[in-house]
């Protein structure tokens, strides 16, 4: 299929999405809305360096958090509108990955994991202790009732996020498709291999991280009017980075499917856990998820359905 | 001027000296059989050859221009390919798009080339014949039988179009006749103008392949010569033969 | 600006203490890590987990928390083996690639803190003992016996394991099963059954450092977190495989955090040892010992 007939169904749908959510009527809709859709964009994000490429990302917040915090910076500036905030969030993330990547990828990717993790406490801290951005007492951030066209301005963030579920996801397919998909597989498989075969290994993993980083700093950005009080432990919440992971693992990291699948399963999931149950235990079953898909069906849903369909056609 | 021309060069893991300034110059076109008791440096010379390890002193010299330095992937861009001991295949790549990869990232890359897409598929097949897997392009490397995954191994790295070939012992526990196999695919290729360095323990394949024969022992060359004379050197004997 | 000769001195030795105990929660990464290659990032959740363990019975029947932990050694060794079995036979044994491995701990990290906090609520928990409270004084330096009884300890594990490494057969195996896998089989060794072992002794050092840890601070579930980066920073610093690397390297973590904290403020603590982590990574990544 090729990518513009992707994009117009993928445009297409999220229309659908949009339309459905207004009719629906409820701004509640739109608001566990938004988490769903910015978790798909979290978790496709993560799985460019993670499923394609073979390299765990554990500081998803802190990319995430980035794009939060770089909008709270610049809204005291100036105010911009939000589009232009969630390019700048995903530059700026997008440049601090380049940087940590060039630090330690040339390692092996259990100490770049490490690193991450080392990255994410390092910038929470930073943050923590810098007034300019709130510092731990949080930043507000005052977002207006209603915007034009559309009505309540949680309908805007939605759409906002519906946009980029669609870029992220066409990135994604766009990467699995081309050279550079390859080149981030044979890393997967076998980085000596690779380097041996004419790969740029260290390159490639560059680019992978760039982007990753950068999807997710952009779904971090609007995240300050999403929620209206941005506090470090809630950017920099452990929930980001366990949902980044485990969206993909249970979805399947081989393509770009499992995250969305992933995503959405996980993420309604949470959104009915934390209304009925309380979120502690939320988390809990997101973690017994990830544990047990990672035994039992490490290519997650998508592999899953391949064997299905490898054993009934045979 | 020798195509790769290995001098001094030398290798310490920790206290442990692997290699200890090795001189090796290989013409081109030529077919050298390296051997050597377990444990004495050939795989470690390969690696500091193309670049996967960082040799501590001496340089490697590949088609007149100094290496030291370059990654790997820039040294077979340049024309230096090698198969691996243990075969290591991109697992969840099919055997074909296995042989695409150095197609695409290394030949492709060489300035002046610019394969379109049905060269490369082309290329591939030719590649696959070759090696007598074409029946097998669409399956995963999983599906391989000992031998097979051993030619796709150097069907990976013929596809690079390389100048030099290293072939790391490719025939361990082959049968006899799947050794006689590779070793006329090795030398078809040399006819085609390939140099090839032949690592390997098989003696039979390393003299019916060899034109020169090179022997390392706990780091040391000790010989280097016609076959017919090396394996006839006493010290050969005593190091390694005579075992 | 003239620094208090006193503030130095004891935030010096503040700094050894602390390095002292940090050694005892590292060296069971030193294992896993270091010579079994397994990156259990879950580390510090069992460590936390010992904590509360001994919060409970030093509560409930005001026993001494580091007999405590002495006492629950066999229960995390087995714990430790469980978990071993379960990561051979889903990932090792299939060849499974490191993304796996890792979420698997991960996973495991989240679900213990998730658990921990579900049980025991984020407030947190004391222990109390006759070393908490009272400080040896020698002139100027002032030797807090709540971080000196710990590093006392931490040091005597350290020494044990030490001697069993280098003194019994199967800590001599546990050292060569990192390098020679073929040999030990050839002794008919098994080394998977060797590995077992020393994924069950790093665990169970987490019971040690647990109790430990809760004499030196307070604890809530969260606090495992701060110690993933100081885990692997010192790992990395110390050299990986190098038991007295690792002795060092806490040292150096513990002296840099003290002076940080004394200097600059506490709230600046925890972005040391990453900080180090992350400079380590990038430009010395054999660490000061390592192989």
């Amino acid at each position: 299929m090729q990518t513009r007939i992707f994009l117009l169904i993928a445009i297409a749908a999220a229309a659908v999405v949009f339309f459905a959510a207004r009719w629906v009527g409820n701004d509640y809709v739109f608001f566990a809305g938004y988490t769903v859709l910015q978790f798909i964009v979290l978790a496709t994000a993560w799985n460019i360096l993670g499923g394609y490429t073979g390299y765990v990302n554990f500081g998803s917040a802190a990319f995430f958090a980035m794009g939060a915090y770089s909008t709270v910076f610049f809204h005291k500036f100036f105010q911009m509108p939000i589009p232009v905030l969630i390019v700048i969030g995903g530059v700026v993330s997008g440049v601090v990955g380049l940087g940590m990547g060039y630090l330690t990828l040339r390692l092996r990717g259990a100490f770049f994991a490490i690193a991450t993790l080392a990255l994410a406490v390092v910038l929470q801290t930073l943050v923590v202790n810098w007034d300019y951005v709130g510092g731990s007492r949080g930043a507000y951030i005052i977002r207006p009732a209603e915007i034009a066209w559309l009505g309540p301005y949680i309908q805007y963030l939605f759409l906002l996020m519906l946009a980029l579920v669609v870029i992220s996801l066409a990135i994604a397919r766009g990467i699995e498709r081309s050279q550079l998909g390859y080149g981030f597989a044979t890393i997967r498989d076998d980085e000596l291999a690779a380097e041996a075969s004419g790969v740029p290994t260290l390159k490639l993993k560059l680019i992978a991280t760039t982007i990753s980083g950068a999807l997710m700093g952009m779904a971090g950005a609007p995240f300050p009017y999403y929620i209206g009080y941005l506090q470090p432990s809630s950017a920099f919440g452990l929930e980001y980075a366990v949902n980044s992971i485990a969206m993909p693992m249970i979805g399947g990291t081989t393509s770009w499917v499992g995250p969305l699948i992933g995503a959405i399963l996980l993420g309604s999931l949470q959104q009915l856990a934390t209304v009925t149950i309380s979120s502690a235990v939320n988390l809990l079953i997101v973690g017994l998820l990830l544990v047990g898909f990672v035994i039992i069906a490490p290519n997650g849903i998508v592999g899953l359905v391949q064997s299905w369909i490898r054993r009934s056609t045979k | 001027m020798p195509l790769l021309e290995v001098t001094g060069l030398s290798k310490r893991f920790g206290g442990f000296v692997a290699l200890d300034g090795i001189d090796l110059a290989v013409a081109e076109g030529e077919r050298v059989g390296l051997i050597g008791p377990n444990g004495s440096g050939k795989s470690t010379l390969v690696n500091c050859i193309c670049g996967t390890l960082a040799n501590e002193t001496g340089t490697v010299r590949f088609a007149g221009q100094a290496v030291d330095g370059l990654l790997t992937h820039e040294r077979t861009r340049r024309g230096m390919a090698r198969s691996f001991q243990l075969p290591r295949p991109f697992a969840t790549l099919t055997v074909a798009e296995n042989l695409r990869v150095p197609l695409l990232y290394t030949v492709n890359a060489r300035p002046g080339t610019r394969l379109a897409a049905a060269d490369l598929d082309a290329r591939c097949d030719e590649l696959l014949a070759l090696v007598a897997l074409a029946g097998k392009a669409r399956q995963l490397p999983r599906d391989l039988t000992q031998v097979e995954m051993r030619k796709l191994e150097l069907a990976r790295a013929m596809a690079a179009e390389p100048k030099l070939l290293i072939a790391d012992e490719s025939m361990a526990g082959l049968s006899q006749s799947e050794v006689d196999d590779i070793v006329n695919l090795l030398i078809q290729l040399n006819e085609r103008g390939i140099t090839i360095i032949l690592i390997e323990h098989i003696m039979r394949a390393v003299m019916k392949f060899s034109q020169r024969l090179v022997v390392l022992v706990s780091g040391k060359k000790i010989a280097d010569g016609r076959p017919d004379e090396v394996i006839r050197d006493p010290e050969v004997e005593k190091a390694y033969l005579g075992q | 600006m003239g620094v208090s000769f006193d503030l130095l001195i004891n935030a010096l030795i503040a700094g050894i203490l602390l390095g002292g105990f940090y050694a005892a929660v590292t060296i069971g990464v030193s294992i896993s890590f270091g010579i079994l290659d397994i990156v259990n990032i879950a580390h510090p959740a069992f460590i936390i987990l010992g904590s509360y363990i001994a919060y409970i019975v030093n509560t409930r029947l005001g026993i001494d928390p580091i007999v405590v932990s002495v006492v629950m050694l066999p229960v995390f060794y087995l714990l430790g083996a469980g978990i071993y079995q379960i990561y051979y036979e889903s990932f090792e044994k299939r060849g499974q690639d490191s993304l796996r491995g890792l979420s698997f701990f991960f996973g495991l990290l989240f679900i213990t803190e998730v658990m921990l906090i579900l049980v025991f609520g984020v407030d947190y928990r004391y222990v109390e003992a006759w070393y908490i409270g009272p400080s040896l004084r020698l002139g100027v330096m002032d030797f807090p016996l709540r971080m000196l009884v710990p590093c006392l300890a931490a040091l005597a594990l350290f020494a044990a394991l030490q001697l069993f490494l280098s003194r019994t057969f199967i800590g001599r195996a546990i050292s060569a099963v990192a390098q020679d896998q073929l040999a030990l089989r050839l002794m008919a060794v098994d080394p998977t059954r060797i590995k077992r072992i020393a994924f069950g002794i790093s665990i169970a050092t987490t019971s040690v450092a647990g109790a430990l840890l809760i004499i030196i601070q307070p604890v809530e579930p969260s606090v495992g977190r701060e110690y993933i980066g100081r885990v692997f920073a010192i790992c990395v610093l110390g050299g990986l495989g190098s038991l007295p690397g690792t002795v060092i390297g806490a040292m150096l973590l513990g002296i840099l955090e003290s002076f940080t904290a004394t200097f600059y403020g506490p709230s600046w603590a925890p972005a040391v040892a990453f900080g180090v982590l992350l400079l380590t990574l990038a430009f010395r990544p054999a660490g000061l010992l390592g192989r």
